[in-house]
């Protein structure tokens, strides 16, 4: 809190990151026949102690983009600037001493946690790794047990012996014993009940609060992030169409692809559900290897305008003052110049599979 | 006369060596012709069990089911095994949660819609075949006709749902269970398969038994809600009376642990202590004591029954007071 100028500067700044995986192909040779385009150019930042919640569906590359800016995955272009180093460029030793200071939580906390470590040595693990492990460390994993909410006497347990909710306490306790500044989690609740989901979702924001960390949640959940995020993030396709503050994002989608994203999400309120108006979308995701051309959205998109769209690829536009939207005609449709209109659904073919052909007819139909 | 009336339906895990484990303990409720009914709760609560448990696909062994299961009259559980395989599939269609893994993945979409038709109605397979392309064209699947050829992998997860529940309906059955039909899926595709049902629900007047976790899909969607804590029903009531006075400690709790899409920002959750691996016996009291905050000792001894309330049913003895002016 002495310096505002580091206040200032945000923890986390993503310029125009890139992660394409190969297509491999070919018996003898590893060909690369294509690339999947999983985050294809994404800037953004994260402040300091601020939560930013990145949503979108699945394959939409939300968690790729978690993993290469923690560079558990190797981004193909792009900087990824962690309190004013690249940590791209950062090499060997520089960049072990970083990643103490970034950690991550997993979605399922059952696969996350190595069924045959008690907790204990699940938590001096990293400590080891990082020559933390000393005379203190005993009172350090009993204070960062004691944060997230489990006994003392868990220390001697195996992750088995939790329930979901547990577990899932275990893996932020891995995460915090590091004492790190920035937290990357990737759909810490969606693997849990939703009893427990709550549970969570509030100890997240108590540490939050206690030890100043910054978050980057990562969910498929939109009334999730709604809560705990200061800035959401939302992504189609390996790119952001939104950013804005959460409040606003909410009161105000500019993005179509928003727009049908949170009309789709259910709300627990009769009232609400019979009164509500839904944007239906045509069809699925494109395949991330073969994206469309220009505005990624336009091939679902109930707003699309002829040409433009198809042919030049909109970036993110400040609107409001924090509101950047990817769309050419966000003004029109927020002011309601345009109409929505139809749109046919298209067959798209589940990512992963290439133009695979007809396979014919393997199987007597008799 | 209710189309399913499912009385004080109960199963048994038992294996030789190990304490026999109650999954569905005296489970009942009813569904009328063209309503749809909502099973609500978290997992080990009993939901899955208890539809497997009315469409008679448990396994034989192991396993003890008693009660009865009403479908118009007749007994579903005292049917010999090959009178349920006339019945399963033309009276009652069952949507299933993962259709990756309940789809067979070496035979076309079209020859598994295709079968039922030819297994229930002895169509040739021509003519199955027709009816399957209406079919698929019917779940909004475009270009049926080239996707009858087509394997459960070439397809998208969205469409894999509509051709499960083109299976489904082939036979235009009375009564549909779907079981959890959009956990697997991305909120814009549930969206999608949710209003599908809707509009074939209205449009057929089949009746519908969804058994979900997500509260927001049942709010949507259920005309009668049935919670299920532990293997029994704690709360029944119309969708709107329920959510607008939920008066078990549970559903109340419940209610206040899910974040809202339209709550105020920075509010609070309120989340139910413990979770549902530690709760006691329902012969003893109230499985759900341990994690209530509203316990007394009435709760504790003695098995809470299901009794009516205004509103429904409600098992409690000391529930959530009703708001006033609701």
């Amino acid at each position: 809190m002495t310096e505002t100028a580091e206040q200032a500067t945000p923890l986390v700044q993503l310029r125009d990151l890139k992660v394409h995986f190969p297509i491999k192909s070919g018996v003898l040779f590893d060909r690369a026949v294509g690339y999947v385009y999983a985050v294809d150019g994404v800037s953004l930042s994260i402040r300091r102690g601020e939560t930013y919640g990145l949503v979108g569906e699945s394959g939409c590359g939300k968690s790729t983009l978690g993993r290469g800016l923690l560079r558990l995955v190797e981004p193909t272009a792009g900087e990824v600037i962690f309190d004013g180093t690249d940590v791209r460029q950062l090499k060997g030793e520089a960049m072990r001493r970083m990643r103490r200071r970034m950690q991550m939580v997993f979605q399922d906390p059952l696969a996350s946690l190595d069924p045959r470590q008690s907790v204990e040595s699940l938590l001096t693990e990293g400590l080891k790794a990082h020559g933390l492990a000393n005379g203190d460390s005993a009172k350090r994993l009993r204070e960062t047990l004691a944060a997230v909410g489990l006994p003392a006497s868990a220390l001697r347990k195996y992750p088995h012996e939790f329930s979901g909710g547990q577990r899932q306490r275990i893996g932020i306790a891995r995460a915090l014993v590091l004492d790190p500044d920035l937290i990357v989690a990737d759909e810490p609740v969606s693997a849990l009940d939703v009893s427990i989901q709550a549970q969570v979702v509030n100890l997240l924001e108590d540490l939050q609060n206690e030890l100043n960390l910054t978050y980057l949640v990562i969910a498929h959940d939109l009334a999730v992030v709604r809560h705990i995020a200061d800035t959401v993030g939302v992504m189609y396709l390996g790119a952001l169409v939104e950013e804005a503050p959460s409040d606003d994002l909410y009161a105000e989608p500019l993005h179509p692809y928003t727009r049908a994203l949170m009309s789709a999400v259910p709300v627990p309120d009769p009232r609400v559900e019979d009164r509500r108006e839904r944007i239906l979308l045509a069809g699925d995701l494109p395949s991330p290897a073969n994206p469309p051309a220009g505005c990624r959205f336009h091939t679902r998109c109930p707003w699309a305008q002829p040409t433009r769209c198809a042919d030049e690829r909109p970036g993110l536009r400040e609107i409001s003052p924090g509101h950047r939207v990817a769309c050419h005609w966000a003004e029109d449709i927020r002011d309601g110049r345009i109409r929505p209109h139809e749109v046919a659904a298209e067959i798209v073919r589940p990512t992963g599979v290439l133009a695979g052909g007809d396979p014919g007819e393997l199987i007597p139909t008799a | 006369m209710p189309l399913l009336d499912v009385q004080d339906l109960s199963v048994v895990f038992a294996r030789r060596g190990e304490k026999p484990f109650t999954a569905v303990d005296n489970l009942s409720f009813t569904v009328e012709p063209g309503q749809t009914v909502g099973l609500v709760g978290e997992s080990g609560c009993g939901k899955s069990v208890t539809s497997l448990a009315i469409m008679g696909l448990l396994p034989r062994r192991g396993v003890r089911v008693s009660g009865r299961v009403l479908f118009e009259g007749a007994d579903l559980l005292a049917l010999r095994p090959e009178d349920m395989r006339d019945r399963r599939g033309r009276d009652i269609g069952m949507i299933f949660q993962d259709p990756l893994s309940s789809l067979n993945p070496v035979v076309p979409i079209g020859l598994q819609v295709a079968e039922v038709v030819e297994r229930h109605f002895g169509r040739t397979r021509k003519a199955a075949m027709v009816e399957a392309r209406d079919l698929l064209d019917a779940v909004g699947i475009p270009d049926p006709q080239r996707r009858l050829k087509e394997y459960p992998h070439q397809i998208s997860g969205g469409m894999r749902q509509r051709a499960l529940i083109a299976i489904a309906l082939a036979c235009k059955p009375r009564l549909l269970i779907a079981d959890e039909p959009t956990t697997a899926l991305d909120v814009t595709i549930q969206a999608q398969i949710l209003t599908l049902l809707r509009q074939l629900v209205v449009d057929s007047d089949t009746a519908l038994v969804l058994i979900t976790h997500d509260l927001g899909v049942v709010a949507g969607l259920c005309d009668v809600v049935n919670v299920l804590y532990a293997g029994k029903v704690v709360e029944t009531g119309t969708r709107h009376d329920l959510f607008a006075n939920p008066r078990h400690p549970y559903t109340h709790g419940l209610l206040g642990s899910v974040p809202r899409l339209d709550s105020p920002r920075g509010e609070r959750l309120t989340p139910i202590r413990g979770s549902v691996a530690d709760n006691i016996p329902w012969a003893e009291g109230c499985a759900f004591a341990p994690r209530c905050d509203r316990v007394n000792d009435a709760c504790i001894g003695d098995t809470v029954p299901l009794e009516a309330a205004p509103h429904g049913r409600l098992r409690c003895t000391n529930p959530v007071p009703q708001e006033v002016g609701v």
